[in-house]
């Protein structure tokens, strides 16, 4: 059958010269960074190298460069760890509605330890309005965190002009950049903020390769106690393999930013466009524009999530239904509900995302073979018979 | 995730569609809570002689619709309202845990279907206009058990009262974690 992978959101295959690169630090190059003989030496100038790659992806100093072992921990180190080091200054923290899990379960956990939160509302389209993070703040405001861009729905947010806001107020402005970074320019000068997450799943690298860019000089404290690996800042042995792949997927992603860029644009804008006509009553969520390069997301109405995409399986096609980890818990999504979407339309939603190795071809056949899915499905669907029903009234 | 059983009723469901002159009418769920079944009846001489079916929801709610209507499909009343959500799910080869709650739905969507068919009997036999349909009591799936506050069913504490959930061992429905008694089953926990 034929197979064709349109979760890159979920995770990218390795790119061979990533995988080349890694392989001499699976077998003969085994050296622990923080040994002095040669062998730990040597590891340590890979994992070095490759700190300066992910910092050139984002116009950084490698010095700015924290490895971590998932976007999820980067985002937990910058919640946690600036909330901690700031705690004498205040107590509230500024997020949007749309966060990624690993942003809103630390933000739970520091409520427990007393500090409070507000939660900036989105648009229909999950923009954040940079004004509505402007009257958030107030003089026990210490941090900022939106995200640069949403894996849910695709929607990119102004984060220049929140850091404008951020810098004039004095208040650090951490952005989760996990879905962005590799798949879009990404300049932390440009953008202005203190601290940025990054993972390498999402442009060729390896699972459990992933970093925290802390802007020189902010404290932050590290939760992970131990050695001084990372500075002090992440304690542990570094995952040498990963980072090296990581560093290489960085390298190959600023080489190629613009074709991967331009190619992943055509098929999201075609794949958006001829889906919308293809199923009616079909909508696209997330920015129309201002929207990742990779990204085209939907709610199908009256036909639920989980049953188009075992169906969508079953014909050799891969996405998902909210985010991954959404539709494990079955809840409807908080991203698609704080954008003003309805419980029942929140359950249908779909998200392709790809990578510049998708043809064309894949997007004809998914267009082939998923409108006969919808009309299945929603024969078989109460809603639909209820909507067929009230139309004819 | 599913057994070979729950994909070929997922794929290939039976009894799918609507019933123009049903003599019993059931629904169950909304599409709020992401699951939603309408089961149709047809009854001659006490036993189930059709029954149709349409599913809103996932994988394990559309298998779990079909095998009611399989199961179903031939007999008794009686026999018919025997038929439990623990039978469903048995039938099917196990749903994966988190599931369980929308097969739920199905055994319950049937059953009031007979209660619509043995209600409409009686108010013909009575000849008198057919009875208001009875406030839903019991959609478990939607509200809390303890403080009837909105929940999903799969949260492992309640919103509005905090009491924190686990499975009932029994009916699989969420109960207090500190509690000795299903509010749903009745059923006593074991103290471990």
């Amino acid at each position: 059958m034929r197979r064709i992978y349109l979760d890159h959101i979920a995770g990218t295959p390795l790119h061979e010269d990533v995988v080349e690169a890694m392989l001499p630090y699976l077998e003969e190059k085994f050296g622990n960074p923080q040994s002095l003989h040669s062998a730990g030496q040597e590891a340590l100038e890979a994992i070095e190298g490759a700190r300066e790659k992910v910092a050139r992806l984002i116009n950084a100093e490698s010095s700015e460069i924290f490895y971590t072992s998932s976007g999820s921990e980067a985002n937990n180190l910058a919640l946690k760890g600036f909330a901690l080091a700031l705690r004498n200054k205040g107590k509230h923290i500024v997020l949007s509605s749309i966060e990624h899990q690993s942003i809103l379960n630390s933000a739970k956990f520091l409520e427990k330890l007393g500090f409070t939160f507000s939660h900036i509302p989105v648009d229909k389209y999950g923009m954040v309005d940079p004004e509505d993070v402007q009257k958030a703040i107030s003089k026990e405001t210490i941090l900022v965190s939106i995200m640069l861009a949403n894996g849910e729905v695709g929607t990119i947010e102004p984060l220049a002009e929140i850091a404008e806001i951020c810098r004039n107020r004095e208040v650090l402005l951490h952005t989760d950049a996990v879905d962005a970074v590799g798949n879009m320019p990404v300049d932390v000068k440009i953008l202005g903020v203190d601290a940025l997450s990054l993972a390498g799943n999402q442009f060729y690298g390896p699972k459990g390769s992933a970093a925290l860019f802390i802007k020189k000089g902010r404290r932050i404290l590290p939760f992970i106690d131990g050695g001084i690996q990372e500075g002090g800042r992440r304690a542990g042995t570094e995952d040498v393999p990963a980072i090296v792949g990581l560093g290489k997927a960085a390298e190959l992603a600023l080489q190629n930013m613009d074709p991967r860029k331009e190619k992943m644009e055509t098929l999201r804008d075609t794949l958006i466009k001829r889906l919308l006509v293809s199923i009616e009553h079909t909508v696209l969520t997330g920015h129309p524009e201002k929207r990742l390069p990779h990204h085209a997301s939907f709610c199908v109405e009256f036909v639920e999530g989980e049953s188009m995409l075992l169906n969508l399986d079953m014909q050799g096609i891969a996405c998902s239904s909210g985010s991954s980890c959404t539709s494990r818990a079955l809840k409807a999504s908080h991203v698609l509900l704080a954008m003003g979407i309805d419980h029942a339309l929140a359950q249908s939603s779909l998200v392709f995302s790809m990578i510049d190795s998708n043809a064309p071809e894949d997007i004809d056949y998914l267009l082939e073979v998923f409108p006969p899915i919808i009309e299945r499905l929603r024969k078989m669907s109460p809603i639909y018979t209820q909507y067929l029903e009230e139309k004819k009234k | 995730m599913y057994s070979d059983k729950v994909m070929d009723h997922f794929q290939n469901p039976r009894n799918v569609g609507t019933m123009e002159d049903a003599d019993g009418i059931g629904q169950m769920g909304n599409p709020v809570c992401g699951d939603m079944m309408t089961f149709y009846i047809k009854v001659k001489e006490n036993r189930i002689a059709d029954v149709k079916f349409q599913t809103f929801g996932c994988g394990a709610a559309i298998a779990v619709s079909s095998m009611v209507s399989e199961m179903a499909l031939g007999k008794t009343i009686e026999e018919a309202l025997k038929i439990t959500n623990e039978s469903v799910a048995e039938e099917l080869g196990g749903l994966p845990k988190n599931k369980l709650h929308c097969s739920n739905l199905g055994a319950d969507a049937l059953h009031k279907a007979i209660e619509d068919y043995q209600e409409k009997r009686k108010a013909k036999e009575s000849s008198e206009t057919v009875p208001e349909k009875k406030e839903e009591g019991e959609n478990d799936s939607c509200s809390c058990p303890y403080c009837e506050g909105p929940i999903e069913g799969l949260e492992s504490s309640c919103q509005s009262c905090h009491i924190e959930f686990e499975d009932c061992p029994e009916c699989h429905k969420p109960m207090n974690k500190k509690a000795d008694d299903c509010p749903h089953c009745g059923a006593t926990k074991p103290r471990v």
